[in-house]
C-alpha cells in the first residue's frame, strides 16, 4: 500500500517528535508513504465566514496537487490540518457556485471537484491497518501506562468531517488500547484546549487547559497523548504557568500518541525527539522502563 | 566593393505607454520602443541583457482584463499594448547583521513574520518574469525549509513584481534574498579548496607573479595573455593545467 502524505508545516519545525514518530510507525507497519510535492501550508484555520473563498485556496492547491501526485487519499498527522483539508475538501465537493469561483479564480490549475479522500493517522489505521495487525505489531506493549487520550476538536468536529461518531467517539481509545495501554475516559477528552486564544487572550486559553488536565489527572491518567501541536503547546508547553497559576494544578506527562506507537512497535527511540517533549514524559517513559537514558 | 544600401522599414504599431499612445517599430523591445517615443533613461534601464531586474513592466493587451509582466528589454511590443515600467517597488526590506544570525527558520519569521499572511493565491507566480516558483519558495520557508527556498528562488532578479501583486502585502524577493544568504552562510558546507586558496594568497605565494605582471609593458602582457595555457575544447574532465599554481 502506498499513500500520500501532507506533513503541514509545524511538524517540520517545532513538531517534528509528532512527524517522525509517525512516519517511524508507517514503516514499521509496511505502510509506503510520498510526502506531497510542493505542498503548500493548509490555511490553519478553517474560516468560519460564509463568502471568504480566498482562504481556501491553500487547501484546496494542495489537494490538486495529491492529483497531481496521482494519488486519491492524502494522510494527514496534524489535526489542524487535517480539519482544514477536510472541510474544505467537502466545500468543493458540495457547493457547485463555490466551487465555481475557487476553480475559475485558480485558472492555472485543473478543476477540482472534491475527488480526493482527506485521512487522518487514526482513522488511517483503524480503517487501513487495522487494530488486530497493531496488537501483532507490538515490541513493547504500553502496559500499565494509564493513558487518557485527548481528541480536542478538530478532529470531531464539525460532524461532516469527524474522523469517529461526534459526540460518542472511540477510536482514540480503541488504538491506545491495541498498544496495550489501560485507558483513561474523562470528559474532558473533547474539550477545546484554548487553541489560538492563547495568542489573543492566554489567560483564558491557561483556564481551559488547566481544567483539562485537572479532569484527567482526577480521572485517573498518568498521562495524556494527543494529535495536535496547538494542543500539545496549550496543554504541555504551558504546564509550569499552569503550575505557578493555579494551587490545585497538577503536572501531567503528554505524549503525541504516535510517540508512544513508535516506543509500542519497537522503533529507535531517537526517531521520537523526546527532547522536544517535557521533562516530566521523558521521566515517566523512564520510569516505565521504555526509555533508556534521557537524551535531553 | 560595393555599397548596397538595403532600407528596412520596420511596419509601425501603435503602444500605449503611461496611458499616452506612440507610434513605434513592431520589432522593438518594450525598452527601445519607450526611447524611440522619446524618453530618456537615468535609471531603470540596468544591464539591457535580462539579469538585473531593474526594467520590470506591466502591461495589458487589448480585450483581456490579464495584467502580463516582463522585463522592458527582453518583452517585444505588441500592437495596442498599454504599459509601464516598474523599475523600484518599496517593499519592506528588515536590517540585520548575518553574522549575528544562524540560519534558524526562527530568524526568517522575526524578521519577516508578514511570511504567514500568504495565502497561496499564486499571483507572486504568474507575475514572475523569470518563472519562478515564488508561492513555492514562500510555501517551503513558513515550513522553515530555507535550503529549498534559497534553491527554488536562486533565479530571481529582485524585480520586486511579485510584492507588487501580492494580496498578503509580502516582500517576498526580500525574504528569497535572506534565505539564499542564510543557506550560504549556515546550511551549505564550506568549500575546502577554497579555504586552500585564500591560504595561499594570503602567505604571498603569488605575489611575485603579480609584480611581475605590474612590471610589464602593454606588448608583453599581451604576449603573456595570448599564450597562456588554455584548457583545450576536447579535454576530459580530468584535464588539469600543467602550471597548477592553484593549488
Amino acid at each position: 500500500m502506498k499513500i500520500s502524505y501532507y506533513p503541514g508545516c509545524t511538524l517540520k519545525t517545532k513538531a517534528k517528535n509528532l512527524e517522525a514518530s509517525a512516519l517511524a510507525c508507517l514503516d514499521l507497519l509496511g505502510v509506503e508513504y510520498e510526502e506531497l510535492p510542493r505542498w503548500n501550508c493548509c490555511g490553519a484555520v478553517y474560516s468560519l465566514s460564509d463568502d471568504d473563498l480566498i482562504h481556501l485556496i491553500a487547501p484546496v492547491r494542495d489537494l490538486i496537487r495529491v492529483q497531481e501526485q496521482g494519488f486519491d487519499t492524502v494522510l494527514t498527522l496534524c489535526s489542524m490540518c487535517y480539519n482544514t483539508l477536510a472541510r474544505a475538501n467537502d466545500l468543493m465537493k458540495n457547493d457547485e457556485v463555490k466551487r465555481g469561483t475557487i476553480n475559475d479564480f485558480m485558472d492555472e490549475e485543473p478543476d477540482y471537484k472534491g475527488e480526493v479522500k482527506v485521512v487522518h493517522f487514526l482513522d488511517f489505521i483503524r480503517d487501513e491497518i487495522g487494530w488486530d495487525k497493531l496488537k501483532n505489531s507490538l515490541k513493547n506493549p504500553l502496559e500499565g501506562m494509564k493513558l487518557a487520550p485527548y481528541y480536542g476538536c478538530t478532529l470531531l468536529r464539525p460532524e461532516n468531517v469527524s474522523i469517529d461518531k461526534s459526540n460518542s467517539p472511540v477510536v482514540f481509545e480503541e488504538c491506545m488500547e491495541a498498544l496495550g495501554a489501560e485507558i483513561v475516559k474523562f470528559p474532558g477528552a473533547v474539550e477545546c484546549c484554548g487553541s489560538y486564544q492563547v495568542l489573543g487572550n492566554p489567560e483564558a486559553a491557561l483556564k481551559v487547559s488547566h481544567n483539562i488536565i485537572s479532569d484527567a489527572v482526577a480521572h485517573g491518567a498518568e498521562a495524556m497523548v494527543l494529535t495536535c501541536p496547538l494542543c500539545d503547546y496549550n496543554l504541555g508547553h504551558r504546564q509550569e504557568e499552569m503550575l505557578k497559576k493555579y494551587d490545585d494544578a497538577g503536572a501531567l506527562p503528554i505524549f503525541y500518541f504516535t510517540q508512544l506507537m513508535a516506543v509500542a512497535l519497537g522503533a529507535d527511540p531517537k526517531l521520537c525527539y523526546l527532547e522536544l517533549n517535557q521533562n516530566i514524559s521523558r521521566e515517566y517513559l523512564k520510569g516505565k522502563n521504555l526509555l533508556e537514558e534521557v537524551s535531553a | 566593393m560595393t555599397d548596397v544600401k538595403v532600407e528596412i522599414k520596420a511596419k509601425m504599431i501603435p503602444i500605449y505607454i503611461m496611458g499616452k499612445k506612440y507610434e513605434v517599430p513592431e520589432t522593438l523591445t518594450i525598452m527601445k520602443a519607450i526611447e524611440y517615443a522619446g524618453y530618456k533613461y537615468i535609471r531603470g534601464c540596468g544591464c539591457r541583457g535580462g539579469v538585473c531586474g531593474a526594467c520590470s513592466t506591466v502591461y495589458r493587451k487589448p480585450g483581456s482584463y490579464k495584467i502580463m509582466s516582463g522585463l522592458a528589454c527582453q518583452t517585444v511590443v505588441e500592437p495596442e499594448m498599454h504599459l509601464t515600467q516598474i523599475p523600484f517597488y518599496p517593499a519592506l526590506r528588515s536590517s540585520y547583521i548575518l553574522e549575528e544570525l544562524t540560519g534558524k527558520p526562527e530568524e526568517v519569521f522575526e524578521l519577516y513574520p508578514e511570511l504567514f499572511r500568504c495565502v497561496a493565491c499564486n499571483a507572486c507566480t504568474k507575475v514572475c518574469p523569470m518563472d519562478v516558483e515564488v508561492m513555492d519558495y514562500i510555501a517551503a520557508l513558513k515550513r522553515g525549509d530555507i535550503k529549498a527556498a534559497a534553491e527554488i528562488s536562486f533565479d530571481c532578479i529582485q524585480c520586486g513584481l511579485c510584492a507588487s501583486r501580492c494580496m498578503g502585502e509580502l516582500p517576498q524577493y526580500h525574504i528569497a534574498q535572506l534565505a539564499r544568504r542564510l543557506n550560504g552562510r549556515y546550511l551549505t558546507p564550506e568549500a575546502e579548496h577554497l579555504k586552500t586558496m585564500v591560504a595561499n594568497i594570503e602567505s604571498g605565494r603569488y605575489q611575485e607573479s603579480i609584480n611581475g605582471l605590474k612590471a610589464m609593458d602593454i606588448d608583453m602582457l599581451k604576449e603573456t595573455y595570448q599564450s597562456r595555457e588554455m584548457e583545450p575544447a576536447t579535454a576530459g574532465e580530468d584535464w588539469t593545467p600543467k602550471e597548477n599554481i592553484g593549488l
